[in-house]
């Protein structure tokens, strides 16, 4: 960032922080200490897991969000809301079902209050640019997902804003559209010919990040914070199969898992009791599956995490929360991108079904506080019930309610595959019953 | 019918609290409020003898024309209504506490009721004069229609898709373009529905509203409503006849020349991303899409609305965060003006009931509740038991479910009132106890809500799941039991919440039937209020009136409501 000082940044964001209340007015952080500038002439990618806070941020930057903490400054003087020269492209495309092609794109224009041949003939310039020419008066829900991002691209940059800021534009989209649509922009951005300065994404691909940005973010999760910041020296049109941009991926993996096992012991040395600790939700049917693939050829138990995102078509950011369960039941080990399947994991690959179940309710209530927690409250209690609502609140002390619900969905997923307790969900109650 | 949702009822889920009684006590000291005023206008009101209505078939074409005017009037005034009503409730935080509830317990209150109250307060403001009773009719059919709409909209502001919010916010569209180009655009299916629902509700206000009788004063306004109103009492068949006729072709003409349109028009507003087939374009919308004149006057008009929903209106400045945090002492301000409001109401209460009412009465229309609950209850199941076999039946052939939209509008329209010759003649005829023989006209106007609903969810119940119980041979009680049942719980709870209001408001019409010289009298808090009205007498009214929403409001809150919850909770994933 300091090799920038020629002129001043467009953006600068200092010392940010964004926290949540909870009821209980314990304040739960979803980004920390965040430092972010944005000069001219850039791509800058933000590269994190899902609920890392990626998003939060862009939202700070895009002033739809207001920090808790920190400021936010915009062409050099301080943000107070959606600043002009901001635009953004929503990762669900956030259309106006009721408004043509023509009429969504003219909707930035139209809140400018500019006349109405200036808008169109900024629209058709817009659409044309971004190659939705003939698709004017048509309905977005006409449009295919390709098409309808187009419409969000051309929506934005149709208002010429400095500053694009992409909120994991392409993740919707099937592979083969996501691909097309990511050269396209860059084409147009490398011939110069898009109206805007920088670009801001946000993303969960590793690959779309190095295919794309000159410098990535790597953002680490609970609280969000900037981790890493990488430069990518590959000039455009990049290859995906040239052997640095593969080490460059294999490299961000690496960091990405690297802190998973730090990211765990930090949890529990900090006073947060050790039940509270979020779990992602992951299904008992793709942890068997996984640890199946893991254990069997060409595999034989250790894997290289890209080479098994791309052979099982999983995004890192589905693969990781699947390896992160695999360690914490201690059925496989996460090491420098790579994953390999303990003695545990390998017995439980060979095991029959109640077997397996036995080895996991094992698991459980070795390394699952949560789950340990619910089994040893039923079997003190003489009718062997306990309403979900007290761990609930538990958990809610110490994360945002959505992560409270996550984890809790995942822990009577879990523990209803071990049999170490069931769940009414009328009642809302865990129970001893049928697992005796 | 299958696509369409009933925005007015994901209320469900809130719970009564304190708000409710807020706004239950603020209804009440209100109407008591403005008693006292009704008293002092009744005295000096001479009947305005210029209207005089004809049995005549020649008058109906013009009397269809003033009723239906008077309706739509009443729709105009119900969208303005939605429009401030729905966005304060939905803007304002302070507002929202206190105008919800109430709407809500407006909603549940039978508001023919109030008829004596309204058409007296309005008379007296434009003493003598045609307009006054206009209005009031005006206003009751008003009070008809308002309140599903506003529920409606309002529940559409809250539930914007946020990303859809994201973006309006982040191309800086102002407050008066966000209205227009994002929130009246997504509440618009659920806003035309309504509409359609409050019209067909509101014949029989309609019908109530025009000609109406408070102590020794009759006013009646030329309309359908009064023409059946005399034909009523010159016993006349024939009229009513032509009356049922005259009602038939008003519905058939708006149904065809403006809710069609409507809903096809409305279909490009629903929040989808998948184009679904559309059905067959309304003869009117293919006209004035297709001919040539037609459509330059339909763009015309439509690009100025545009135009004037895209203006700016107010100054373009850099926008704040949306949300501040709220001030405390804004909001003790707030609640402790509404402490005050509250205290006055029930101060107005206190005082009413202390002055003009004993004990002895609140128990006797508590009685008399009772048994209009289980008439209204009776009617509800009786047409659950008849039409949920007819209804499924229907629904999963699609193309009866499809005949029997048309028919829908005009059924739930029809008046309880125009059977009543009918009912009165064969329960004169065997003997029948009017306690008793009464209570048909109840299901008459209940039936078709529960009928509609059941249709449209056997239409909606998902195709493999029928394949899937056909393969595993379910038939016969286990089918209804475990598969169709539970399929259409939700639809059917939604139709019978819809019919219980129904029923309610139709015992004050239906308790006392008359047919000439024959009045035939049931016992019920319907005909309490009925006979209390004509009368005159605001008290027991009044008392009547608000035992009976107590009763409505309990009923739907501690049985309808927890079993809409339930069955859309289990009958639906996720």
């Amino acid at each position: 960032m300091d090799t920038v000082v020629t002129h001043s940044p467009l953006l600068e964001v200092h010392n940010c922080r964004q926290s949540y209340r909870t009821d209980a007015a314990t304040e739960l952080l979803v980004l920390d200490k965040v430092d972010l500038a944005i000069a001219e002439a850039e791509i800058v990618g933000l590269l994190g897991r899902s609920g890392s806070g990626k998003s939060t941020l862009l939202r700070v930057v895009s002033g739809l969000l207001k920090p808790t903490d920190g400021e936010v400054r915009w062409r050099g003087s301080s943000l107070h809301g959606p600043a002009e020269g901001i635009a953004m492209v929503f990762q669900s495309f956030a259309l106006f079902p009721w408004l043509t092609v023509r009429e969504n794109v003219e909707l930035g224009l139209e809140a400018l209050g500019l006349p109405l041949s200036e808008r169109q003939e900024r629209a058709e310039e817009a659409i044309d640019l971004i190659g939705l020419g003939g698709y004017d008066s048509a309905y977005p829900k006409e449009l295919s997902g390709g098409m309808r991002q187009r419409v969000g691209l051309a929506r934005a940059l149709v208002v010429h804003p400095d500053l694009l800021l992409m909120d994991e534009p392409f993740s919707a989209l099937d592979v083969l559209t996501a691909e097309t649509l990511r050269t396209d922009l860059i084409d147009l951005w490398s011939e110069g010919r898009l109206p805007i300065k920088s670009m801001l994404m946000v993303t969960h691909n590793i690959e779309e990040a190095v295919l794309m940005c000159d410098r990535i973010l790597v953002f680490s999760s609970n609280p969000g914070r900037i981790a890493s910041e990488l430069r990518v020296p590959f000039p455009h049109p990049r290859n995906r199969l040239d052997p640095a941009f593969r080490q460059m991926v294999d490299d961000i993996y690496a960091l990405m898992t690297r802190r998973t096992p730090s990211a765990e012991t930090r949890v529990t040395a900090q006073p947060v009791p050790a039940i509270s600790q979020a779990l992602h939700p992951v299904s008992t049917n793709l942890l068997a599956g996984m640890i199946e693939s893991l254990a069997a050829p060409p595999y034989e138990g250790r894997a290289d995490l890209p080479a098994l995102a791309a052979a099982l078509q999983l995004e890192a950011d589905e693969l990781l929360p699947l390896g992160e369960a695999l360690a914490l039941l201690r059925f496989a080990e996460l090491e420098e991108g790579d994953i390999r399947l303990t003695e545990a994991g390998r017995r439980f690959a060979a095991a029959d079904t109640d077997t397996r179940k036995a080895m996991f309710a094992t698991a459980l209530r070795a390394y699952v506080p949560l789950a340990a927690t619910i089994r040893q409250v039923l079997e003190e209690r003489w009718n062997h019930r306990a309403s979900a609502e007290r761990f609930r609140d538990e958990l809610e002390d110490h994360m945002s309610p959505d992560y409270a619900r996550d984890t809790l969905r995942t822990v009577i997923s879990w523990g209803r595959y071990g049999e170490l307790y069931s769940y009414d969900e009328e009642a809302d109650q865990f129970s001893l019953e049928e697992t005796d | 019918m299958s696509s369409t949702t009933y925005p007015a009822l994901a209320a469900g889920r809130r719970l009564p609290n304190v708000w409710d009684f807020v706004a239950i006590a603020c209804v009440l000291g209100a109407l008591m409020a403005i008693t006292p005023a009704v008293r002092g206008t009744l005295a000096p009101l001479s009947a305005p003898g210029a209207v005089t209505v004809h049995l005549d078939p020649a008058f109906l074409p013009y009397y269809a024309v003033r009723t239906t005017l008077r309706m739509f009037a009443a729709l105009v005034a119900s969208i303005v209504f939605t429009f401030t009503y729905g966005t304060l409730a939905a803007k304002s935080r302070r507002a929202e506490m206190i105008l919800v509830p109430l709407l809500d317990i407006l909603q549940s209150v039978p508001i023919l009721g109030f008829l004596s109250f309204t058409v007296v307060f309005f008379v007296g403001l434009f003493p003598g004069r045609v307009l006054g009773v206009e209005l009031a009719a005006i206003f009751a059919i008003f009070t008809s229609q308002a309140w599903n709409m506003t529920f409606s909209f309002y529940q559409s502001l809250t539930t914007v898709p946020a990303d859809l919010d994201e973006a309006a916010k982040s191309f800086h569209l102002s407050t008066w373009q966000r209205f227009w180009r994002l929130e009246v655009p997504f509440a618009m299916p659920g806003l035309v529905w309504n509409t359609m629902l409050s019209m067909s509700g509101s014949w029989f206000f309609v019908v109530a509203s025009e000609a109406i009788t408070v102590g020794s004063h009759t006013w009646s306004l030329p309309g359908i409503g009064s023409f059946v109103a005399l034909a009523l009492q010159q016993q006349d068949i024939g009229a009513i006849g032509w009356a049922i006729a005259a009602m038939l072709i008003v519905i058939l003409l708006y149904d065809q020349l403006l809710f069609r349109p409507l809903v096809a028009w409305s279909a490009k507003f629903r929040f989808e991303t998948t184009a679904t087939a559309a059905p067959p374009e309304p003869w009117v919308l293919a006209l004035m899409r297709r001919t040539h004149l037609l459509r330059i006057v339909s763009r015309t008009v439509g690009a100025l609305l545009d135009t004037v929903g895209g203006l700016r209106l107010t100054p373009r400045r850099q926008r704040s965060y949306a949300r501040r945090p709220p001030s405390r002492l804004g909001d003790a301000i707030w609640l402790g003006f509404i402490a005050l409001l509250v205290a006055a109401a029930l101060w107005r209460i206190i005082v009413f009931i202390s002055t003009g009412l004993t004990l002895a009465a609140f128990g006797e229309t508590l009685i008399d509740g009772l048994i209009s609950l289980a008439r209204v209850l009776f009617a509800v199941f009786f047409s659950a038991a008849v039409w949920v076999p007819i209804g499924v039946w229907m629904g999963l052939r699609p193309r009866l479910a499809r005949l029997s939209q048309p028919a829908a509008q005009f059924l739930a329209a029809f008046p309880a009132n125009l059977i009543f010759p009918l009912v009165v003649v064969v329960v004169v005829h065997f003997n029948i106890d009017p306690n008793i023989g009464l209570t048909p006209l109840m299901i008459i106007g209940t039936q078709w809500y529960v009928l509609f609903n059941v249709i449209a969810g056997a239409a909606a119940f998902p195709g493999d799941l029928k394949e899937a119980a056909a393969n595993f041979h379910i038939g016969g009680l286990l089918w209804w039991r475990r598969v169709m049942l539970p399929g259409i719980l939700p639809y059917f709870i939604t139709g019978a919440i819809t019919a219980t209001g129904a029923a309610w408001n139709t015992t004050i019409v239906a308790e006392v039937a008359t047919w000439g010289k024959t009045t035939l009298v049931a016992r019920g808090l319907g005909s309490y209020i009925a006979e209390a009205t004509n009368q005159g007498d605001t008290a027991h009214i009044v008392l009547g009136v608000a035992v009976m929403s107590g009763f409505v409001i309990v009923v739907n809150r501690l049985f309808w409501r927890p079993l809409y919850d339930f069955a859309r909770r289990r009958a639906t994933f996720g």
